[in-house]
């Protein structure tokens, strides 16, 4: 049995040479400025050199897409968000914008989070409902569905361009070595964790597709397969049941935690919300 | 009318007379094809926009009709004729009846 | 519309074999059909026409396709592989700067997207390009 552990890491190694070139040298830049989509990967990332935006793993024509914000299908949703944002919902008569006059405030707010608030790990959707129910008299939004993607996409694209800088010490240590557990915990039917793809093979093809490092300084991320935003959790979601896992809930602790780890191994990455990819 | 259709145009704000310029022009719909089935094995009607229409000043630059093989939220670059300041029209033609209608001022600098 | 990985396939598997471009069989084909409808049955000539399309695209639901011709009063857009092959029809006005276009559109598996000009003349020219639709290894 360790005999066959060892070959298939040989193999594994061997692809990984073969494939070196699949996150390839371009640089993107939306309307003349630079997004930062490579960048040394944090010491905690003890296995990578480099870390890359999974832009980098795309091919040129999903690329493209974006690069120019009229190109980028997302945006029809980030207009969505503006309507959202300023729409009055709730026993308080009130909208985002009644408090959040400026949208653009938020510039600032998606590079921390997730961050952790009195002791609890604290997401940009929970961030949204919390003012919903608390401050508007509203009912939440569902975690992933597409009023929440809508508004956390309009927040997040404030801080376009600015670097990832998620907190992993103080408070947020035990999360964020919650999150780390679940990176290397194999799970499912095929007893696979995330690192097994997102680290020990990203740039290498599975079936036709280039394999990423997992980053999700892009999230949400307009999807050509589905041709919507999706949220963060529910590309966990999707990833979980591919490898025959029984996902854990959107919006739970696990996911929160996970989330806290993959968005510091993006630390030093421009937001890019929103991306897109395939 | 479809829920949640926006449209959005890009063309530039002004332009010397005579010149070509680039029109993109982007439409959100679900463009349901009539040949996928839901869960239960039924087929979900058809539901697209059909035409596209960009006129300037009244005269057309394209009329596209738009088959169920086009992409979810629509989007069409083409390249018009600017002889003269004035309005550039779009319409959309929905399988339901509906229209959806913008339109954009252009300045000769 | 959420086209699942599923669904595309099921779109394909109902579609007619794809007819090559180059070599079209003797039977007619629905794009022979779309083809014959649009030019009245005048032949069809070869360039004059350009058809810009990837390669490979990464998802069939969203792949851009731009053409352009020269002279034409339209053009017609269509993908021989899927289930009905019209995709669109680009009808130029007094007022088009160039008669080219672009858009995005859905092809249900691998095949050739193929376009026909309409020239002022009353000529027809063509051109086609073959995309590879490739299935995302994480589906998700």
């Amino acid at each position: 049995m360790k005999f066959k552990t060892l070959l298939t890491s040989a193999a594994i190694v061997a692809l990984s040479a073969g494939f070196a070139s699949a996150q390839d040298d371009s640089i993107l830049a939306v309307d003349g400025d630079v997004i930062k989509t490579r960048a040394a990967a944090p010491a905690f990332a003890e296995n990578l050199d480099t870390v890359y935006s999974g832009w980098h793993f795309r091919i040129g024509e999903t690329q493209s897409l974006q690069m120019d914000d009229f190109e980028n299908p997302a945006f029809v949703f980030v207009d969505q968000g503006i309507d959202l944002f300023d729409k009055v919902e709730g026993s308080e008569g009130k909208a985002c914008a009644s408090c959040h006059e400026d949208v653009a405030d938020f510039a600032g707010l998606r590079p921390t989070l997730p961050r952790v608030e009195n002791g609890e790990l604290v997401t940009m959707e929970n961030l949204v409902n919390e003012c919903r129910t608390e401050r508007m008299g509203a009912e939440p939004w569902k975690y992933t569905g597409g009023q929440m993607t809508a508004v956390t996409a309009l927040i997040g694209l404030q801080s376009r361009g600015m670097s990832i800088n998620v907190a992993v010490d103080g408070d947020a240590a035990p999360f964020f070595e919650e999150g780390k557990d679940l990176y290397y915990q194999r799970v499912g039917q095929l007893d696979m964790s995330c690192s097994n793809c997102h680290e020990d093979n990203y740039g290498v093809m599975i079936r036709a597709d280039h394999l990423s490092q997992g980053q999700i300084n892009g999230f949400p991320t307009y999807r050509l397969k589905n041709a919507k935003l999706n949220s963060a959790h529910a590309r966990f979601k999707g990833c979980m049941s591919n490898i025959r896992a029984t996902p854990f809930k959107v919006g739970g602790d696990e996911f929160k935690a996970l989330e806290l780890y993959l968005a510091a191994r993006g630390n030093g990455l421009s937001v890019e919300t929103p991306s897109v990819r395939n | 009318m479809a829920k949640g259709v926006k449209p959005r145009v890009k063309v530039p704000k002004s332009a010397a007379a005579g010149d070509v310029i680039t029109i993109k022009t982007l439409i959100s719909h679900k463009m349901e094809s009539g040949v996928r089935k839901d869960g239960d094995g039924n087929i979900i009607p058809r539901s697209i926009i059909n035409r596209f229409v960009a006129d300037f000043n009244g005269q057309n630059i394209i009329d596209v009709t738009l088959e169920p093989a086009i992409s979810t939220n629509p989007y069409f670059q083409f390249e018009a004729m600017v002889p003269e300041a004035g309005e550039f029209k779009f319409t959309w033609y929905d399988d339901d009846g509906s229209v959806y209608e913008t339109s954009k001022k252009i300045k000769i600098a | 519309m959420e086209f699942t990985r599923r669904n595309i396939l099921a779109l394909g598997s109902g579609a007619f074999a794809a007819a090559s471009f180059a070599g079209m069989p003797a039977f007619a084909s629905k794009t022979d059909d779309a083809i014959a409808a649009f030019t009245g049955g005048a032949s069809v000539t070869e360039g004059g026409i350009d058809l810009t399309a990837p390669e490979i695209a990464e998802n069939g639901n969203t792949v851009p396709v731009s053409v352009s011709a020269p002279g034409a009063v339209s053009i017609m857009l269509l993908a021989t592989g899927n289930p009905t092959p019209a995709v669109a029809t680009f009808n130029y006005g007094p007022m088009a700067g160039t008669r080219s276009g672009a858009t995005r559109i859905r092809l249900a598996k691998t095949q050739d997207v193929v376009a026909v000009a309409k020239m002022a003349d009353g000529s027809f020219r063509t051109a086609g390009a073959t995309v590879k639709v490739t299935i995302g290894g994480c589906g998700g």
